[in-house]
Order: C-alpha cells, then structure tokens, then sequence
C-alpha cells in the first residue's frame, strides 16, 4: 500500500484544470489559487505582505496621479500581446502622460467559470514580465469567479499610482494656439491586428499590437526640455478622437497634414478591404504630444532616438478656432473634418 | 497599394484642376450628379470640391443601398431575430440603421437577438453549416455590385444542400433610381434641379457594362461618363463632363475603362439572372415604391427565400415628417437645408436614412465637411 | 460604387477560391464570378469576391490621361 506524504496537499493542476466557482470563493481553494498562480507569478515584497491592502512608502513632494484601465479585449491572445500585458501597459501609461512617474498597479481579476487555468497562467505571466520591463510593481490584488455564460473568459482591471513633481503636471486643458502636434509612430497597429483575427474579418498580415510602457520614452521627452503642453494615449476611438477631445478640453482647433500620418502599409491595406480609416482604429503603445512650437524639432529629435519613437512625425497644429473642429488637409490637396468617432467604427461594404 | 495610391496623387490633382479650370466655360455653371455612394464619399474625404471651380458643382444622388432601405425591410430582419430566434447575417453598414419601436440591428442585439456582422455572404453559408441546428437568414442588400455574391452563395447552398439557410432579398437596381431621378418633376418639367449630367457608378458598372446607361443618355438628353472609384478618377470624369456640355454632346463614356467595358460581367450577370427576377414593385426609402426596381428570389430557389419560410409581411413605415431624405436623396435639397441637420439628426442618433450610412450625402456632409457652413 | 479595390492575386485555391494580396494583407476570397484568372493578375475585390480583372493597359492609359491638360483631340473613350 502506498503511503500519503504527510501535510499532503494536491497543487493546481494548471496544465488542464479549469476555473470553478470555488476559486472566488474566498477559501482555501480561492487561497490556492493566489498562491500557486497569482503571487508564483506576480511575486514582489509588497505582495508577499499578504494582508488585505499593500503598505507602500510615502512619497514627499509633488502631487500623486491614479489612473484606472477597464479591460475586456477578445480574443485574449493576439498578435504582438495578449489581455494581461495590455493590461499593464494601458494603465501605466494612463498615470506617464499625466507627467506622472508610475510606481505601482493592483489588479483585479473576474474570471469566468471554466476558464482554463493554463490560459490563465499565460496571462498572468504576461503581466508578471510586462510589470518587470517597466519596473512597476502588481502590488495588490483580488480575483472573483461568475458562473459560466456571464463573463468571457476573463476581465481585468488594472489601477495605478504615480507621482508628479511640483510644477511637472501635463493635462489635456493645455493646448494653445500655434502650438505644433506629434505622434510617437505610426497609426492603428494595435486595432487593425485584433481585427486581423475576428473571426468572420479573418485576413493573415503580418500587423502586430503595439502594445507597450511609454513612461521611459516619456522621460526621455521630458529630459529633452522641450516645452510639452499636452501628452496622452489615442488608444480606443483612435487619434481622431483624443484629438477632438484635447481640442474640446483646450477651447482649440487642429489642422492635420495627411501626407505627415505615419501608417504602416499593411495597416492601411487591412484598412482598405474593410473601409475603415486609422484615424479611428486603436493605438497602444503610441503617444499624441503637443509642444511649444520652437520645442518641436527639439522634441521629435528626442523621439526618434528612443526604440518605441522611431517613426514619430510631426503632424499638424493648432490654431485658434471657436468651433473647436479637428480638420485635414488631405493628402489630395483638399479639407475634410477629422470628427469625433459616432458609435464604433464598422467595415463598410458601400 | 498599386492601382490604388497613383489614382490619389495630390501632384497630379492640381494638374487635373487647371485643366477642369480651362475646360469650364465660366459664363455658365455646371451641376453634375454622383449616382453613387461610393463617389459620394470619396468626394467627402479627399475634399474634391475644394479643388474644383465655383462654377461647377456636385449634386449627392441616392446611391448608397443602406440610405435607400425602406425602414420596413430593418424591421423584417429585427423581427426575425427576435420574434423567430434566427441568427440574422448582415453587412456592417446596417447595423445602426434606425428602425421602428427604436430599434436598430445593434440595439436588437443588445436585446438578445443573435445579430452576427459578416464581410461576405459566404461567411453567411459558413456560419449555416456550423450551425445546423439554428436557422440562419442571410439579409442582402445592395446594388447590381453586391446582387452576384448573393446569387453565389445561394447556389452554393443548393449544392450543400443545407436546410437552415435562407436569404432576405433587399438588392436593388441603379437604371431605376437614375429614371425615378430623371423623371422627377423638379429636373423633368420645373427644372430646379439643374442636371448636366451624371458620374455613373463605378463598381455597378463593372457588372453590369456601360450599356444600360446610353437610354438615359439619348432618351434625357444627359451626358453620363462612368467612373473609377478613387479621387482623380472623379476629376476626370468631371473634365469629361464639362466637355461633354460643352460641345452639346450627350453620350457615355467610360473612365473606368481598366475595370468597365460595354457589356460588363457576363458570368455574373447570368448568375444573377439564375437566381433572381424582378419585382413588380419596391418601396425606397425616399423615392417612394418604384416598378421594375428591385429583384427578388426565383421560385426554383424559393426554399431559399427567407420571406417565404418565415411567411413574412412587409408593413411600409414613412419618415419622420420634417426629414428631407427624399428630398436629399433625389438633390432638390442639400443637407444644410434640412432642419433636422446637424441638430436632432447627427451620425449618433440618425432620424433618416442619410445620416445613418457614411456615404448618405448627410453623413459624409457632417462628417467631413460642416466646416464649411460656419 | 460600393466599396471595392484592387488586389493581387498570389495563390489559387480549390473551390473556386484565391489568395489576394495588398501591401503584406492576404485575404482568401471567391472566383466564382470572373474566369481566367491567374497568379499575378489584379482582380477588383467586393465582400469576398473578385468582381472583374483588371487590365493594366487600360490603368495606364487612364494615368496618362490624367497627365493632360488643356484641349487636346483624340483623348475619350467613347461607348
């Protein structure tokens, strides 16, 4: 007969088990799972303080910055990433464009009965590493399981906490007239790969997301000195729609150069079977800057020597405008409106 | 992208400009109408107008399917998904089409009806065959250019065999609609549309030729050149109209002519003559219900016909009392005049059929060109 | 006029379908409406399925024609 090691617990199968409601249940099985899978992964001093919130050291002058990310991608896997990177990334650039120095995440799982844990533990690997590169820390945590049918999969949401030094502080209020835009690369990278592999869209490219952190690149425009009014991310609604929203909150108006946008050819082609335009399509790891107009060439000099600011291009400007309309001059030679996106931006067939 | 990016060259444009500058005789103005959507909305987004002279302007005309759907036929897809558990297939472009109760595709999606957006019908069939136990109804809207892979997927149907597929036939004709407008009492006896001539459509056109366009020709008197679908296409087709008014000529010519020739697809045009035959009447949106206008599924291919195995009724619905649609649709009125525009009726919450498709002559107005009216 | 562009095809599958390619983006659609179509040639693409072929010639002239400016005799194609 053979002998049960004493103290014996069976690990997590995670090779071929599956969520189940026991998992949010709070515990010794819920316990099992923070500890064979989250905290394995994760694992940092501040989570291993085990208590209900984590205790983090105080951070002296300057203001602190919070940002919170929703995140319901599908699928969960795609080109270039997957939900638990984007997860990071998202919300760490959140608390970077606000000038912020970003220093911790908590994140927040909902998983779906049945998940299979082998996909989340890809996940949360992907999260672990991404939380590495950037050198933010996941802190703190909780995790929930809904029955089977009322989540898909997986919902993470990710809050991060930064801090910005005196006088340091960037906000979409910013923008004056005369003022020069840029991006930080090309355009709809991230969108058109996740329409790549919807099911019924199905076309192979090689586009890949380009999802990543850009507070290192934001250091490096910040080390520049050039004058930066505004920072953020264009990431659902595309460039167009954080443009509108930085020309609303600013009391401005833009006029972009068509010829200027950079975009990948193969995302403009997955754009051209599907009638879509990437001025509307998700971005996520790319930055929208606004600077003084004497700082710019200085700026994009500073883009352009760090990895994720290679292909940055000045686009446009601003200018004076009480209808606060973001307009284009088309690489035609005409104008159009660049407008808010309405609804969601669907493939066309007229 | 070969064959696409040298028909867009900025450079060339202005070359193109200057000629269409001298071609015009400026002692006269021109009104051109652009049948279809597709022209509509490129004219919109590469702003063509800024580069043509104040004499010469373009008139929006009602060929954009989603626009020309009659509320009715939305409200045939909405109840089949949720009254008879269907999954219904359609194109994007309808699934924000505004329909009656308040109820769009979208929304009856949110409501539990299984709304599935397809790129091709094909994937329609597919979707059919991996489903065998849901009924899945195909709902097929669309000019002579979208009638042919219609036609495709209900034959490969047939040869599968497959029981739970069926088709909602919306597809419509473009001779029809250039007649309704021709025939319209503002362009035929009191002439307050000025008409010089038409931009035929592009893709239509490569099915089915360029012939049906000559009896509009000689019979109205209007010159009609045929269009590629890129912005330096519909700059030289204007060149070519203007001379056309010119030398009082009133003929087709065909600038399409590395996609178009006279005859058209006649491997396509079989198919759908296969498969489809003409109704007797069709209601439009905005151009009221037209004879000969619109196809519907041959008998031998009625198993197929989703009207018929759902024994659906068709209930006209009419506009909202102050839309201009009609009005729009047929160039007596531009967007700005309608007093809906741009206030209650916006891209989010479109009254009428204009608004709701990007290439609607109100859509592509307020998307991309309201500027101009400040 | 609806939405449709030009792509080239680069594989010929079974069933009447192909792969066409624009700039790097592959994307399997149907021949069952056009014949005669080979590897290299360009078909005009519309929900999934090849409409026609497109003739290069006819592309260049029509470029060319672009190119013109003023009034010049024999520069129509009239049908």
């Amino acid at each position: 007969m053979s002998e049960v090691r004493k103290g014996y617990v069976r690990p997590l199968d995670i090779k071929h088990g599956q969520v189940d409601m026991a998992h949010g249940a709070g515990g010794r099985a819920m316990a099992q799972l923070i500890e064979e899978l989250f905290a394995r992964y994760l694992g940092n001093e501040y989570l291993a303080q085990g208590d209900d919130g984590a205790l983090l050291p105080a951070q002296g002058a300057g203001k602190l910055v919070m940002a919170t990310d929703c995140h319901v991608v599908s699928p969960l896997f795609f080109p270039g990433g997957d939900i638990g990177c984007l997860s990071v990334h998202g919300t760490i650039n959140d608390v970077a464009v606000m000038g912020a120095k970003p220093l911790w995440l908590s994140a927040g799982f909902i998983l779906e009965e049945g998940f299979k844990l082998a996909d989340l533990a890809r996940i949360v690997q992907s999260m672990a590493d991404a939380a590495l590169a950037a050198g933010v820390p996941i802190v703190t945590g909780d995790t929930k399981v809904v029955e089977r049918g009322k989540g898909d999969g997986v919902f993470i949401t990710t809050t991060g906490v930064g801090v910005v030094a005196p006088g340091m502080e960037l906000s979409g209020r910013s923008a004056k007239a005369g003022d020069v835009i840029l991006v930080s690369g090309t355009l709809g990278d991230h969108g058109m790969a996740i329409m790549a592999v919807r099911e019924s869209l199905g076309f192979e490219s090689p586009i890949v997301s380009d999802t990543a952190a850009l507070h290192g690149l934001i250091a490096v425009m910040r080390d520049s000195g050039a004058e930066i009014h505004v920072l953020r991310d264009p990431t659902r609604g595309g460039l167009a729609t954080t443009l509108n929203e930085i020309a609303q909150q600013s009391g401005v108006g833009m006029m972009l150069q068509e010829k200027a946008l950079p975009v990948r050819p193969a995302v403009n082609a997955a754009c051209e079977f599907l009638g879509l335009d990437p001025l509307y399509v998700a971005n996520e790891g790319k930055l929208v800057a606004i600077c003084a107009e004497s700082d710019a060439e200085k700026l994009l000099a500073a883009l352009q020597t760090h990895p994720l600011g290679a292909d940055a291009a000045i686009i446009g400007r601003v200018h004076e405008d009480a209808h606060h309309f973001v307009q284009m001059t088309t690489g035609f030679g005409g104008k159009r409106i660049v407008d808010w996106l309405s609804g969601e931006q669907l493939p066309r067939i007229c | 992208m070969k064959y696409i990016d040298e028909f867009r060259d900025g450079e060339v444009a202005k070359g193109l400009a200057e000629a269409i500058r001298r071609e015009a005789n400026p002692e006269r103005r021109y009104h051109f109408m652009e049948f279809c959507g597709g022209h509509t909305h490129a004219i919109s987004r590469y702003g063509v107008s800024d580069l043509l002279p104040d004499n010469v302007r373009m008139i929006h005309g009602p060929g954009c399917p989603v626009c020309v759907l009659p509320i009715g036929r939305v409200d045939q897809a909405i109840r089949l998904a949720l009254e008879q558990g269907v999954m219904l297939c359609t194109y994007g472009d309808c699934l924000r089409v505004p329909a009656s109760d308040s109820l769009s595709l979208m929304k009856a999606k949110a409501r539990g009806g299984d709304i599935r957006m397809v790129y091709s019908s094909a994937d329609a069939v597919a979707l059919a065959q991996k489903n065998p136990e849901k009924q899945v109804v195909f709902f097929a809207i669309g000019f002579e250019t979208t009638t042919p892979p219609t036609a495709v997927a209900i034959k490969q149907a047939a040869a599968l065999g497959l029981k739970n597929f069926s088709v909602l036939c919306c597809h419509v004709l473009t001779p029809s609609a250039i007649s309704s407008i021709l025939e319209s009492p503002e362009v035929r006896q009191w002439g307050t549309v000025p008409l010089d001539g038409f931009i035929g459509p592009a893709h239509v056109s490569t099915i089915i030729g360029s012939r049906p366009y000559e009896f509009f020709a000689e019979e109205y008197r209007k010159p009609v050149v045929i269009a590629g679908f890129e912005p330096l296409d519909v700059m030289q087709a204007i060149k070519m109209l203007i001379r056309q008014v010119n030398e009082g000529r009133a003929e087709v010519e065909n600038e399409f002519s590395r996609a178009v020739d006279r005859n058209g697809n006649l491997k396509a045009q079989q198919l759908v003559a296969e498969v489809f035959e003409m109704r007797k009447h069709f209601e439009w949106r905005g151009l009221n219900v037209l004879p000969y206008s619109a196809l519907r599924i041959r008998s031998q291919f009625a198993e197929f016909d989703a009207e018929k195995r759902f024994s659906l009724d068709y209930k006209p619905v009419p506009d909202h009392k102050a839309c201009d649609c009609g009005a729009i649709l047929r160039g007596v009125k531009r967007p700005q005049d309608c007093k809906l525009f741009g206030t209650v009726c916006t891209p989010e919450n479109a009254i009428g059929s204009c608004m709701v498709s990007s290439e609607g002559a109100c859509a592509a107005h307020y998307t991309y060109g309201r500027y101009k009216d400040v | 006029m609806c939405l449709a562009i030009p792509a080239q095809v680069v594989e010929l599958r079974d069933g009447d379908n192909a792969v066409v390619d624009l700039a790097g983006v592959r994307k399997e659609i149907s021949l069952a409406l056009v014949e005669n179509v080979e590897i290299g040639d360009y078909v005009i693409v519309h929900v999934g399925y090849a409409l026609n072929k497109l003739d290069p010639e006819e592309a260049a002239k029509t470029l060319a024609l672009f190119a013109e400016i003023g009034q010049l005799a024999d520069d129509t194609t009239v049908h």
